[in-house]
């Protein structure tokens, strides 16, 4: 096991030199200069670009910029934004704390609300419980989440006035929890239908016979028997929908005005700020490598019968 | 002053599409229960400033607000285009209007208590003309004697101060420029003209941060990306004496998202309506709705250098010019929130003249055909309109094409680039196939600032190669006249003059449009679109 960990910590090296080698080599080829950019519509002063070029150290070959910034990186430094001259790693540290908060209320909604409905769901497979969660999430599914968002903005805030319409503040959990719950409903409808089929094809399964046919009081059958089994596939699912969560909640942090990483993320693409998006990415890519790991540890303890050498 | 640049942009959203702003008045009000409270604070929907805050480095929508409610200049403007004293008391050019003597009002302070003095101006000005301090408003010092010096196009400052500024007495200075220009009181209306105050320019970073200035509030506290907060100063010797306690700027990262604040009131007003919601925002807000002139105007312009549009007859644009519908484009497409242009000026600024385009900004199918057809037609048959795909301006686009297709036969297509980044640098770079979109908002309310800036040859802002010599001509004797208006009358003939040439085809002068919360009143919005924060009032709770 532990030899196990650390290869899978030495195979990170690799993935994590190339994923910002990539993203840098990507926004570099991204059209739009950002030190013109600070001038918008305006014409710019070529002196003071050059000058500007020159503090940031962006008027040196590509290589260059690359060595210097993943030096930097080594030492903790995600180098200064181009517009303000702020420090990467202050943006990175104020934005991440919030997504974490909003990404993790989320996912843990999606994962208890998911799976049980998918326990549900499961079980009485056929019956009114299975044909509504299955209705629900196909719709929730083909709805756009911003849709969702929207309706739920429209809806709770400006109509019922049960919530502000936008979160006021980034860090207060009470105001975060529709936020949450939104981002949260495309992943619990994936949860539920993945438990719902994952427990329709266990149930049927010849320990599940053998657990009946013992005597064995039914919740204990369902939690110990029928669910452990069950969960591999959810979890591998659920695992890697820490990133996306992170990551991926451009749409609704912009809805609700969450300062989180999305919110980072976009509005640094927009301004071609490449310290910016390399440092965001590669925290990003740190949590995914993580959680991946955590999921891959995860099967031992669900499913015995993996080992690792 | 040729190609001085525009005052601001709105970050992302912002100017880029012209999504007209400001406002108006809807300060009615009937939806106050109650009474004032001096001390109440206004809360704005703004956004994270690009720099910091600094007069001289702010262009942008989120940092200039900002910085006009914590700086007073010399001089502002009224609705009419005139000139008003703030700080100063009296600015005045000799007869060949070049050089300037600033008299200044005594006894105004900064918030730190340092006296405001003629070498708050001079000194902050040399400071932030020194390439090495990274100001990026420091070409707006470009008319000034020295200037050159100070800041050379390549390389390192060879002098520390402009030899055209001179201080004379503690409230006296002199402003010596190059050539004369007889409204350069206008752009002393810009942010770069700002005083500072002697401690900020030895720890610029600090005070960037936490900005001192002379103006009615108070710098209070700057939460990035959340929030920043002045406070009325009681100090203040200004006339715009604040009626409120304070401002609250509050971050969004979407205009969408202070609208939906708006209408349940967690936010009091904010700079522009979504175009989303164009259509519905009155009903929303009923007489809270503000919808008011805003000086800024909207173009398509030819790239002159282009395949399309080289050695192109002028009847052909002209005829291009007359086959839009503009009146009803603007009423299907933006709600009837904009109004067709009629000249290349926009409304609101001194010798702003209805009509400059004659006949050829008027809905004309017929004509439009002719004038292509005798212009010997658009090589190919067919042009483009190059956009930012970022910003909602596919469907006008869309429309103006179809009207030009519709009444003159030549095939006209949208060119969308992906946003507004690729868009100017394919504009920069000259690679624009046929024609582009274009917006101007003004710097300072003079119609020349419309029409050298914009269309004299080689000019910074003169994005289209447009080039022509009589115009260039009438811009230097307007330049060279001796009063304002003499100058504003010349230019408007400088203006007639571009039927023959034209440059580009003047589209819609852009309005501002806003709303306010039930929690305040009094809310009206300037020619800029900026707010006026220190008028309005908030009702207490």
């Amino acid at each position: 096991m532990g030899r196990y960990v650390a290869r899978r910590l030495l195979q990170m090296i690799p993935v994590f030199i190339g994923t910002t080698l990539l993203i840098f080599l990507m926004v570099n080829v991204l059209p739009g200069d950002p030190v013109r950019a600070l001038w918008g519509d305006k014409p710019p002063d070529p002196a003071q670009v050059a000058q500007l070029k020159h503090d940031r150290g962006l008027d040196l070959p590509l290589w260059q910029q690359y060595l210097h910034y993943m030096g930097g990186l080594l030492k903790g430094d995600f180098g200064n934004t181009i517009a303000g001259n702020r420090p990467v790693l202050d943006e990175i540290s104020q934005a991440f704390p919030v997504s974490m908060r909003l990404a993790s209320m989320a996912w843990t909604f999606e994962l208890i609300v998911g799976i049980t409905l998918g326990v549900l769901a499961g079980i009485r497979r056929g019956r009114f419980v299975d044909n509504t969660v299955t209705l629900f999430t196909l719709l929730v599914i083909s709805v756009p989440i911003f849709v969702i968002g929207l309706l739920c903005q429209l809806f709770f805030g400006n109509e019922l006035g049960w919530i502000t319409p936008t979160v006021q503040d980034s860090e207060n959990m009470g105001q975060l929890a529709v936020p949450a719950i939104v981002l949260g409903m495309v992943g619990l409808a994936y949860v539920a239908r993945l438990t719902r089929t994952s427990i329709a094809e266990n149930r049927s399964a010849d320990y599940m016979r053998t657990a009946v046919a013992k005597g064995l009081p039914r919740q204990r059958i369902v939690t110990r028997h029928l669910l452990r089994n069950s969960l591999i596939p959810v979890v591998t699912y659920l695992g890697t929908d820490i990133g996306t969560l992170m990551g991926g909640a451009v749409i609704t942090e912009g809805i609700f005005n969450v300062t989180g990483v999305g919110n980072l993320l976009f509005t640094a693409l927009a301004h071609r700020e490449g310290s910016v998006i390399v440092g965001v990415v590669t925290v990003l890519v740190l949590v995914y490598l993580a959680a991946s790991l955590i999921v891959d540890l995860l099967y031992a303890v669900l499913d015995p019968r993996i080992r690792y050498a | 002053m040729r190609g001085a640049k525009s005052a601001k942009w709105v970050a992302i959203a912002g100017v880029v599409a012209l999504t007209a702003t400001a406002c108006g008045g809807g300060d009615s009000d009937s939806n106050g229960s109650g009474k004032v409270d001096p001390k109440g604070i206004v809360s704005y929907a703004n956004g994270e400033p690009q720099n910091a805050l600094q007069p001289s480095n702010t262009m942008e929508a989120y940092g200039s607000v900002v910085i006009d409610a914590l700086f007073t200049g010399l001089v502002y403007y009224d609705k009419q285009g005139n000139i008003t004293y703030e700080n100063a008391e009296s600015v005045t050019p000799d007869k060949a209007n070049k050089v300037w003597t600033v008299k200044l009002k005594p006894g105004w302070k900064f918030h730190n208590g340092e006296t405001v003095t003629a070498k708050s101006y001079v000194d902050a000005w040399n400071w932030a003309a020194d390439p090495a301090n990274g100001q990026q408003n420091s070409s707006w010092y470009r008319d000034i004697v020295g200037y050159d010096e100070v800041h050379p196009e390549k390389g390192k400052a060879k002098k520390k101060a402009m030899s055209g500024l001179k201080v004379v007495d503690d409230n006296t200075f002199t402003i010596t420029l190059k050539n004369g220009i007889p409204y350069y009181a206008y752009k002393l209306v810009y942010k770069p003209f700002f005083p500072l105050p002697s401690a900020a320019l030895k720890d610029p970073k600090k005070y960037g941060e936490a900005p001192v200035g002379n103006g009615p509030y108070k710098f209070k506290s700057w939460d990035h990306k959340k929030s920043i907060q002045v406070t009325a100063w009681s100090g203040y010797k200004g006339e715009d004496k604040p009626k409120n306690g304070g401002i609250n700027f509050k971050a969004y990262t979407t205009p969408q998202a202070a609208y939906n604040d708006l209408r349940s009131d967690n936010v009091d007003t904010m700079p522009l309506i979504p175009d989303s919601e164009l259509a519905n925002f009155k009903q929303d807000f009923g007489d809270r709705a503000i919808e008011q002139d805003f000086s800024a105007i909207n173009t398509v312009n030819p790239a002159f250098y282009s395949k399309t549009f080289k050695d192109m007859d002028v009847k052909v644009i002209q005829g291009l010019s007359m086959a839009i519908d503009r009146d009803t484009i603007a009423k299907q497409t933006f709600a009837g929130t904009r109004e067709s242009a009629s000249g290349w000026v926009a409304k609101g600024v001194k010798g702003y003249k209805a009509g400059a385009c004659g006949e050829f900004c008027k809905f004309n199918p017929k004509k439009a055909k002719q004038f292509v057809e005798d212009g010997g037609g658009v090589p190919g048959n067919k042009i483009s309109i190059q956009y930012n795909a970022d910003q909602p301006h596919e469907g006008w686009v869309t429309a103006v094409c179809n009207s030009i297709t519709k009444s003159t036969g030549v095939k006209c297509v949208g060119d969308p680039k992906t946003d507004f980044q690729a868009d100017t640098e394919v504009r920069d770079k000259k690679q624009v196939k046929a024609m582009y979109r274009s917006g101007w908002v003004l710097d300072y309310p003079f119609n020349g600032n419309f029409l050298a800036d914009l269309y004299g040859t080689g000019v910074d802002g003169n994005k289209g190669g447009f080039s022509d010599k009589k115009f260039d001509e009438l811009t230097k004797k307007a330049d060279a006249a001796k009063t304002i208006d003499e100058s504003a009358e010349l230019y408007q003939k400088a203006e007639e003059s571009l039927q023959k040439s034209f440059p580009g085809i003047p589209l819609w002068y852009n309005k501002t449009l806003s709303a306010h919360s039930k929690n305040v009143k009094n809310v009206v919005f300037d020619q800029a679109g900026d707010p006026v924060l220190s008028d309005i009032e908030v009702f207490e709770k």
